[in-house]
C-alpha cells in the first residue's frame, strides 16, 4: 500500500476541481467554525447527484461532497471506491449495496448507513468510477480520516499525506502531530515534517537536525527528495550549505545500504517461493519416478486435475470461498490419486521394468487427459478465486513485504513434504513402499503385495500432484495447458536432486529456485532459465546420479 | 530386452532392404511423374498438395530413422533429437533467408526483414557466409554434429545412461528452444525464418522444385537406410548391439563402449540434421517450436508405433502416424487427440515391438504353421 | 456362391447386362452431376483456427464465431443464391501444420475464403501458401503490422490503432511520465515496443524514464519483475506499464501486481492482449482500474452490439460467455467479405479482393469500418478500465475512426514504405523514396 503514496507524491493536481478541494480544505482546517450546520441539508441532495453522473463530472462532485459532508461521507466514499455504490433504477436513490448470501443485494442508505431493505441486481445500477476518481477518493479519505480515533485508519492517512508533502498536507500533518498518541504514527509524522523542514527551512542547524531524523527512513519519498536535492545542487549549483550537502549524501548512502540489504532478503524470499512451487510440483514426481521408476509424462495433467478440482469445489460452495481451499486440498488429492491409480492399474502395471516405455504410454495419457478437460470444461481458462486471506502482503517495512499467497504456499509445500516423509518413514505403507523400491523380488518373497503397493504408491504421487494443482490455482491460470508448463521443471528438479531421494528433491528445488531468482535481475528471466538448464546438464555429467545419489543395489539398475 | 533386426537372416534382411528401396522409389517416382506430366483433371494426377505432404513425411521418416538407429539398436532413448533436426533446419533456413537478397519487403540486401524492422544495424557474424550453398550444406551437418559430439562425449564418458540421459537430452532441446525464442539471438524469435523465395536459383513454389525436393528427401532416406543397414551389419554395428544388450559385458570385453556410443550418436544426429535441412524448404518455415520437447517425444512415439529395432518399422511408423494426423485433424478436428493418445497407449501396452513386431510375429506363426503342415 | 443363380439364358443375360450398364451409366452420370452441382451449389468457407494445443484457448472462440456467422448468413439465404458451407480443420497450434492445412483447404476443399490464424507466426507460415495458390485470408487479430499482402485482409488492429492511442491517453489524461514497456519475447511486443520507444523519445521522454522488459511465453513467476516495476515506479514520477504480455502469462502477472499492492491508481497497466475472454478466467477484483486498448468492448452500448451478444450467447448456448475484439474483427471481416461477394457477383479471389477495397460494414460500436487500400481497416480506438465484473468501462475513445497503418512511421526501416493495392501502385510495400516495390512476384 505504500507504493501508491510513493507515486502520488509528485502528482501535480492540475485538475482544477482537485485544486478547489485543497483550497477549501485549508479553509476547513483553519476556519472550521465558518461552516455551519446548514450543510447537512445540502448533503443528501449532493449525494443524490451521484446517480447517473458523468465520469468527467465525478471528481468535481466528490470535491463538493467532501467539503459538505466531512467525515460523514467517508462510508459513501469507501463504498464508491470499492464499487459498492449503486442507485435504484426506480427512484434513482443512491444506496450502498452488498451481495447477500441469498443472492440479492442488501441496501443501505449512502449517508446514514441505515438498512433500506433488499433489491434484485436488475433493479440497481452501479455508479462507475475511473482511476482519476479513485485516486481523488483515496486522497479525500486520507484527509478526512487523519483525525479519526482509529489508528489503523490514521496510519494510511498519514502515509498518503507524507507522500504528497505539499504545503497543505504539511499543515494537516502539523495539526495531526499535536494530538497524535500512537508513537509509531507520530514518528512517521515527525519524519514527514523533518523532510519538509529540510527542504524549505533556511536555518542550517534545523536542516542538519532534520537530516538526523531522516537517517534510516525507508519511505521512497525521503530518498527521492534527497536524491533530487543533491542533484539540483550539483546541476544548478544551488545555494546549499556544504555541511548539509555532505550529510544529506551520507544519509542517502546509508538509506541505500539498508535498501540493498532488504532487496537481498526480498530476492531470497522470491527464490524460496519459486523453490517451494518447484518442490510441490516435483514431490509427486519424486515418488512416481524416483521410487517406482515410472517416467510419468502425465504428471503435469494430474496437477491440472488438482487445479480443476479447486475450481469445481469453488463452484459448489460459492459462499464460502475462504474455506474452499481447505476442502479443495483433500478433494484434489483424492481426484488425482484416483486417476493415478486407474492409470497404474490399466496401463503402467503392464510395463514393469520398462521405464522408457512408461514414458510413451503416459505421454498418450497426458494427451487424453488434456483433451478430456478441454471437452468437459472448454479450452478457456477457468476462474479460481483467491480467498481474502491469501491476497495482499505482509508489510514488514516500506521496502520489504512478503505476499501472503507465496508465504502460505511456502509453508504449505514444507508441510506436504514433512507429511510425505512421515508417511514413508513412519507408516507400514511407507515401509512396504521402500521395500518394494529397494528390491521387488525380495519384498514379494516377504509377503508384500507388490501390486497393491505399486497402485498405492502411484496414487500417492499422483495425489500430491493434485495438491500442487490447488496451490498453483492460486498463482497461475487454470487451463488445459497448466500441466505442460511444469513437467520439464519437475523432471529437472528430481534428476538434479537425485532420483529416489526426497531430501534431494527438497534441496534441489530450493537451490534451483534461489539460483534462478538471483540470476534473473542480471540476465533477464529467459536467460536465467537457460543458464539454470545448462548448469543442470553439466552438473549431471559431473555427478550422473544427482546431488544425493541413491546407494546400493536399487541405485544401479 | 529388445531383440530387433538381428533375428532375421542375412537373406531376409537383403530382401527387406531391396523391397524397402523399391517401394520408396517406386512410389515417389510415380508421384513425381504423375504430378509433372499428367494434366490436372486426369484421374491419376497427383496434386502438389500430396507431393509436399509426401516430402514432409519423408523428412519425418528420416528423423524417425535417426531416432531408431540409437534407440532401437543401442538403447539410447533421446528425447532431444528435435534439437538436431531443428538446428539443421535453421542452418538451411538461414541459407534460404540469404537467398532472398533484396527481394525482402524492405528491399534491404544486407539484412533479413526481421532484422530490419527490429533495427539491427549489421548482420551478426554467425550469419556470414551463409549465402553460399556449400558452406550452408557443410554447416547443416557440422553444427548439429558438433553439438551431438560435445553432448555425447560428456554424457557417455561420465556414464550418464537410461532415464537420466533421456531427461538430459530433453533439457538440451528445451534450453535451445528458450534460447531460439529470444529475439536477441538473431534467428527471428518466435516468428522464425520464413518467406523463402528460392533454393540454388530454383523457385521454391514451382512444382518442379517441390518434386525435386521430395525426390531428394526420398534419396536421402534411401541412402540413410542403406548406410544404417551397412553400419549396423558391420563389426561396429555388432558392438553397438552388444552395448544395447549388456553394456557392462561389452566394456569388460575390452570395448571402449563410450566411443562407440558417441559415434553412433553423432551419426544419428547427422541424419536428423539432414532431415531438418530438407524439411525447411518444403514446409517454408522454421520456428523455435521445432525444438519443443513434445515434438521430440512424438518422434519417439512414431518409432515405437512402427517398431523399433527394425529400420523399416521406424519409417512406417512415421508415415502412418503423420498420415493419421493429417487425416484426423481434417476429419475430426475436435477429437483427433483422443485417437492419437489412445493409439500411443495401445501400442505401448499391446504392441511393445510396434507394427513391425506384429508383422514378424504373424510371419513366424505362418512359418511355424507351414512347418507343421510339412 | 450357388451356381444356379447364374443359370440364366444367354439372351436374358445380355439384356440384363444392358439394363445394368445403362442404369450404371445413369447412376454414374447423376453421381458426377451431383458432385458438380454440390461443388457449384455451395460457397465454401475455410476455418483455420487451432482447436488443440496452446492456442486453442483463444482460437476456438473464433472458430465458433465464424460458424455462427455462416449459419446466420445461410438463414438470410446465403450468398449469390448459394448456401455457405464451413470447412473446419485443426492446425493444432503447430506452425508448419498451418501451412499444410491452408494448402489442404485451398487445393483439396477449394474453399473460396479462409478465416483464420491468431499468432503472427501462424500467419507468416500461411502467407506464402495463400499467395502461391491465390487464396483469400481474413486475419482477425491485432498484430505488429509491417506486412500487407495481396491475399490477406487484416481486420485486427495495427499498432497505430491500439498502442499509440493508448500511450497518448496515458500521457494526456493520466500525466504519465515514466514508462515500463513489458512484453512477452516475441515479434509483436518487440515491434510494438520499438514503435512506442521511438514515439516516446520523439515526444521528449528520456531514456532513463523507459524500462523495457521481456519474458518468455507462459511466464508464471513474476515476483522479481513486479518488484522491479514497483521500484521503477517509486522514483517519484507517475508511472504506467504498457503491457504486451501474451495470453497465459497475464493471469499470474496481474495476481502478483495485486498481491504486491500495486493498484491501478498508482501504476496503471494498459494491455493490448487482455480482453473480456482472458478476464473471464481471472478473479478481476484486484485488477479493477487497469486498462486495455481495443477497437471493441462488450460493454459498448449499441443496438448492433446488443444483437451480436444475444446471437452469440444463443449460438454457444452459454449465458456466461463473453464477446471480445477479435470476435468483432471476425464479424466485420465476414460481413465485408459477404458484401464484397455480393458486389462482385462472384467468389473469384481477384474480383472479390478488388471489391473489398473501400467496402464498408457497420462495426459493433456504432460507427462504420472501412477497408482501406492497404488491406487494413479504419476503426475507432477505445480505452477501457477493467471492472470487477470482468467487463470494461470505456473511459476514452477516439473521435473518428483511425485508419490502420500497415507500415509504422516510427520505425526507421518502414518509414518510407506504404501499402496501396489500387492501381497504379498495386503493391504491399511500396518504397516512396526509391519508388520501388521489392520482392513481389505479381
Amino acid at each position: 500500500m505504500t507504493l501508491q503514496k510513493r507515486i502520488m507524491q509528485k502528482q501535480i493536481l492540475q485538475n482544477t476541481a482537485l485544486w478547489a478541494i485543497v483550497l477549501v480544505l485549508i479553509g476547513y482546517v483553519f476556519c472550521r467554525p465558518v461552516y455551519g450546520e446548514g450543510e447537512a441539508v445540502e448533503l443528501p441532495a449532493l449525494a443524490q447527484q451521484l446517480a447517473g453522473v458523468k465520469l468527467k463530472e465525478l471528481p468535481n462532485l466528490v470535491g463538493q461532497l467532501e467539503v459538505a459532508g466531512k467525515t460523514a461521507v467517508v462510508p459513501l466514499f469507501e463504498a464508491l471506491l470499492n464499487g459498492d455504490l449503486y442507485y435504484r433504477k426506480v427512484d434513482r436513490l443512491v444506496v450502498i449495496a452488498r451481495l447477500s448470501p441469498a443472492g440479492d443485494y442488501q441496501l443501505r442508505d449512502a449517508l446514514l448507513v441505515t438498512p433500506l431493505g433488499r433489491a434484485e441486481k436488475k433493479a440497481l445500477k452501479k455508479i462507475r468510477i475511473s482511476n482519476r476518481v479513485r485516486s481523488g477518493l483515496r486522497d479525500a479519505i486520507a484527509r478526512l480520516t487523519l483525525f479519526s480515533d482509529d489508528p489503523t485508519l490514521r496510519r494510511p492517512a498519514v502515509a498518503n499525506l507524507f507522500n504528497r508533502l505539499d504545503d497543505d498536507s504539511v499543515a494537516l500533518l502539523q495539526s495531526a502531530a499535536a494530538r497524535e498518541t500512537d508513537t509509531d504514527i507520530l514518528a512517521t509524522i515527525e519524519r514527514a515534517l523533518a523532510l519538509h523542514t529540510l527542504l524549505v527551512s533556511p536555518d542550517i542547524p534545523a536542516q542538519l537536525q532534520a537530516l538526523d531524523k531522516l537517517d534510516g527512513s525507508l519511505e521512497p519519498v525521503v530518498r527521492n527528495r534527497l536524491a533530487a536535492l543533491l542533484e539540483s545542487t550539483e546541476n544548478t549549483g544551488a545555494t546549499r550549505d556544504p555541511a548539509v550537502i555532505r550529510k544529506a549524501a551520507a544519509v542517502l548512502h546509508s538509506i541505500h545500504a539498508d535498501i540493498e540489504f532488504y532487496e537481498f532478503l526480498e530476492t531470497l524470499f522470491f527464490g524460496l517461493s519459486l523453490g517451494s512451487v518447484l518442490l510441490l510440483v516435483a514431490t509427486g514426481l519424486a515418488i512416481t519416478f524416483g521410487v517406482m521408476g515410472v517416467i510419468n509424462m502425465a504428471h503435469g495433467e494430474l496437477i491440472m486435475l488438482g487445479a480443476y478440482t479447486t475450481y469445481v469445489v469453488q463452484l459448489l460452495m460459492p459462499d464460502h470461498i475462504g474455506y474452499s481451499l481447505l476442502v479443495a486440498v483433500p478433494a484434489a488429492f483424492l481426484v488425482s490419486a484416483a486417476t493415478g491409480i486407474v492409470i497404474e492399474r490399466s496401463v503402467i502395471r503392464f510395463l514393469h521394468g520398462r521405464p522408457l516405455e512408461t514414458l510413451l504410454a503416459t505421454f498418450g495419457i497426458s494427451l487424453l487427459l488434456q483433451q478430456t478437460v478441454r471437452s468437459v470444461f472448454s479450452p478457456l481458462n477457468r476462474q479460481v478465486e483467491s480467498p481474502s486471506w491469501l491476497s495482499g502482503s505482509l508489510e514488514l517495512n516500506a521496502v520489504f513485504s512478503l505476499t501472503y499467497n507465496r508465504l502460505y504456499i511456502l509453508v504449505f509445500a514444507l508441510l506436504v513434504f514433512v507429511a510425505l516423509l512421515l508417511v514413508l518413514k513412519r507408516t507400514s505403507l511407507g515401509l512396504q513402499v521402500r521395500a518394494v523400491a529397494q528390491n521387488r523380488e525380495m519384498a514379494k518373497a516377504m509377503g508384500i503385495r507388490t501390486d497393491w503397493v505399486d497402485a498405492l504408491t502411484f496414487g500417492l504421487g499422483s495425489g500430491i500432484a493434485g495438491i500442487a494443482g490447488v496451490a498453483l490455482s492460486q498463482l497461475t491460470n487454470v487451463g488445459p495447458n497448466l500441466g505442460q508448463a511444469y513437467i520439464i521443471d519437475s523432471f529437472m528438479v528430481v534428476v538434479f536432486g537425485g532420483v529416489g531421494n526426497l531430501w534431494g528433491t527438497l534441496v534441489g528445488s530450493f537451490s534451483l529456485g534461489i539460483v534462478n531468482k538471483f540470476l534473473e535481475p542480471a540476465t533477464g528471466a529467459v536467460l536465467a532459465n537457460i543458464l539454470v538448464l545448462v548448469f543442470i546438464i553439466l552438473f549431471i555429467q559431473k555427478r550422473p546420479r544427482g546431488l544425493f545419489p541413491q546407494r546400493g543395489r536399487a541405485g544401479q539398475s | 530386452m529388445i531383440t530387433g533386426g538381428n533375428i532375421f537372416t542375412v537373406a531376409t534382411l537383403r530382401a527387406q532392404t531391396a523391397l524397402f528401396v523399391a517401394v520408396l522409389f517406386g512410389v515417389t517416382l510415380y508421384a513425381s511423374v504423375c504430378n509433372l506430366l499428367l494434366p490436372q483433371d486426369s484421374v491419376f494426377y497427383v496434386s502438389t498438395y500430396t507431393v509436399t505432404l509426401m516430402g514432409k513425411y519423408l523428412c519425418y521418416a528420416l528423423l524417425a530413422l535417426a531416432v531408431d538407429v540409437i534407440w532401437g539398436y543401442c538403447g539410447i532413448l533421446s528425447l532431444g533429437h528435435g534439437a538436431f533436426f531443428a538446428l539443421g533446419g535453421y542452418v538451411m533456413g538461414m541459407y534460404l533467408m540469404r537467398q532472398i537478397g533484396d527481394r525482402g519487403v524492405y528491399g534491404n540486401s544486407e539484412l533479413p526483414d526481421f532484422m530490419v524492422f527490429l533495427n539491427w544495424q549489421e548482420l551478426p557474424w554467425y550469419w556470414c557466409g551463409l549465402d553460399h550453398f556449400w558452406l550452408a550444406a557443410l554447416l547443416v551437418l557440422l553444427v548439429p554434429g558438433l553439438l551431438a559430439f560435445g553432448f555425447g562425449w560428456l554424457a557417455f564418458r561420465s556414464r550418464v545412461a537410461g532415464v537420466y540421459l533421456s531427461i538430459m537430452t530433453q533439457a538440451l532441446t528445451y534450453a535451445l528452444m528458450l534460447a531460439f525464442f529470444r529475439n536477441e539471438m538473431g534467428f527471428g524469435g518466435n516468428n522464425g525464418l520464413t518467406d523463402f523465395k528460392d533454393i540454388l536459383g530454383f523457385d521454391l513454389q514451382a512444382d518442379t522444385t517441390r518434386v525435386a525436393l521430395m525426390l531428394c528427401s526420398a534419396l536421402a532416406l534411401g541412402t540413410a537406410y542403406l548406410a544404417s543397414r551397412l553400419i549396423l551389419a558391420s563389426k561396429f554395428g555388432r558392438v553397438i548391439l552388444a552395448i544395447r544388450d549388456a553394456e557392462d559385458r561389452a566394456r569388460f570385453l575390452g570395448f571402449r563402449t563410450q566411443d562407440y556410443k558417441v559415434w553412433l550418436f553423432v551419426y544419428s544426429a547427422l541424419l536428423a540434421a539432414l532431415a531438418g535441412a530438407l524439411y525447411v524448404p518444403q514446409v517454408g518455415i522454421i520456428n523455435p517450436g521445432e525444438f519443443s520437447p513434445l515434438n521430440s517425444i512424438e518422434v519417439v512415439v512414431w518409432v515405437a508405433v512402427g517398431g523399433r529395432g527394425t529400420l523399416y518399422g521406424a519409417v512406417v511408423g512415421a508415415l502412418l502416424v503423420n498420415y493419421a494426423k493429417t487425416r484426423f485433424t481434417g476429419v475430426m478436428p475436435e477429437a483427433w487427440l483422443f485417437a492419437l493418445g489412445s493409439l500411443f497407449v495401445l501400442v505401448t501396452v499391446c504392441l511393445p515391438k510396434g507394427l513391425a513386431g506384429l508383422l514378424s510375429r504373424l510371419g513366424s506363426r505362418r512359418r511355424r504353421l507351414a512347418a507343421v503342415d510339412a | 456362391m450357388k451356381p444356379n443363380n447364374w443359370a440364366i439364358k444367354p439372351k436374358k443375360l445380355a439384356t440384363k447386362l444392358n439394363k445394368l450398364a445403362s442404369k450404371m451409366a445413369v447412376a454414374l452420370s447423376s453421381c458426377l452431376l451431383s458432385v458438380v452441382v454440390c461443388a457449384a451449389d455451395t460457397i465454401k468457407v475455410g476455418v483455420l483456427h487451432s482447436l488443440s494445443g496452446t492456442m486453442a484457448i483463444s482460437e476456438t472462440t473464433l472458430k465458433d464465431t465464424v460458424l455462427m456467422m455462416v449459419e446466420a448468413q445461410n438463414k438470410k439465404g446465403g450468398l449469390l443464391g448459394k448456401k455457405l458451407e464451413a470447412v473446419v480443420v485443426d492446425p493444432a497450434s503447430n506452425w508448419p501444420l498451418f501451412a499444410e492445412k491452408t494448402r489442404e483447404l485451398l487445393t483439396k476443399h477449394q474453399v473460396d475464403v479462409i478465416f483464420g490464424c491468431w499468432t503472427s507466426v501462424s500467419r507468416k507460415s500461411v502467407l506464402p501458401v495463400v499467395e502461391e495458390l491465390n487464396g483469400l485470408l481474413f486475419y482477425p487479430v491485432q498484430y505488429e503490422g509491417e506486412e500487407s499482402s495481396k491475399n490477406v485482409f487484416y481486420t485486427g488492429a495495427a499498432p497505430n490503432q491500439q498502442a499509440i492511442p493508448a500511450v497518448d491517453y496515458l500521457k494526456q489524461e493520466l500525466e504519465v511520465e515514466r514508462w515500463v514497456l513489458a512484453g512477452t519475447d516475441y515479434v509483436y511486443p518487440r515491434t510494438t515496443n520499438k514503435i512506442l520507444e521511438a514515439y516516446l523519445k520523439a515526444s521528449g521522454v528520456s531514456e532513463k524514464d523507459i524500462m523495457i522488459n521481456y519474458t518468455p511465453f507462459g511466464h508464471s513467476d513474476w515476483q522479481s519483475i513486479v518488484a522491479e516495476i514497483k521500484k521503477f515506479g517509486g522514483a517519484g514520477k507517475k508511472t504506467a506499464v504498457v503491457s504486451t504480455i501474451n495470453g497465459d502469462a497475464n493471469v499470474p502477472f496481474y495476481k502478483e501486481l495485486g498481491n504486491q499492492g500495486i493498484a491501478a491508481e498508482d501504476i496503471p497497466v494498459v494491455a493490448f492482449s487482455v480482453g473480456e475472454e482472458e478476464l473471464s478466467g481471472i478473479d478481476t477484483k484486484p485488477l479493477v482500474g487497469h486498462l486495455a486498448a481495443w477497437n471493441y468492448f462488450q460493454s459498448v452500448e449499441s443496438a448492433a452490439n446488443a444483437d451480436f451478444i444475444k446471437q452469440w450467447k444463443a449460438y454457444i448456448k452459454d449465458d456466461k460467455r463473453v464477446t471480445n475484439d477479435p470476435m468483432e474483427a471476425t464479424y466485420i471481416g465476414f460481413n465485408l467479405w459477404a458484401a464484397a461477394v455480393e458486389k462482385a457477383g462472384t467468389t473469384a479471389v481477384d474480383t472479390v479482393a478488388k471489391a473489398m477495397i473501400g467496402m464498408t460494414a457497420p462495426n459493433l460500436t456504432g460507427t462504420t469500418a472501412v477497408m482501406n487500400r492497404n488491406h487494413h481497416l479504419s476503426k475507432p480506438v477505445l480505452i477501457g478500465e477493467i471492472q470487477d465484473d470482468g467487463q470494461f468501462e470505456v473511459v476514452w475513445e477516439t473521435e473518428w475512426v483511425v485508419p490502420g497503418d500497415a507500415w509504422s512511421d516510427y520505425l526507421p526501416g518502414s518509414r518510407d514504405i506504404v501499402a496501396d493495392w489500387v492501381a497504379p501502385i498495386k503493391c504491399g510495400n511500396f518504397n516512396t523514396k526509391t519508388a520501388k516495390c521489392s520482392g513481389q512476384n505479381y
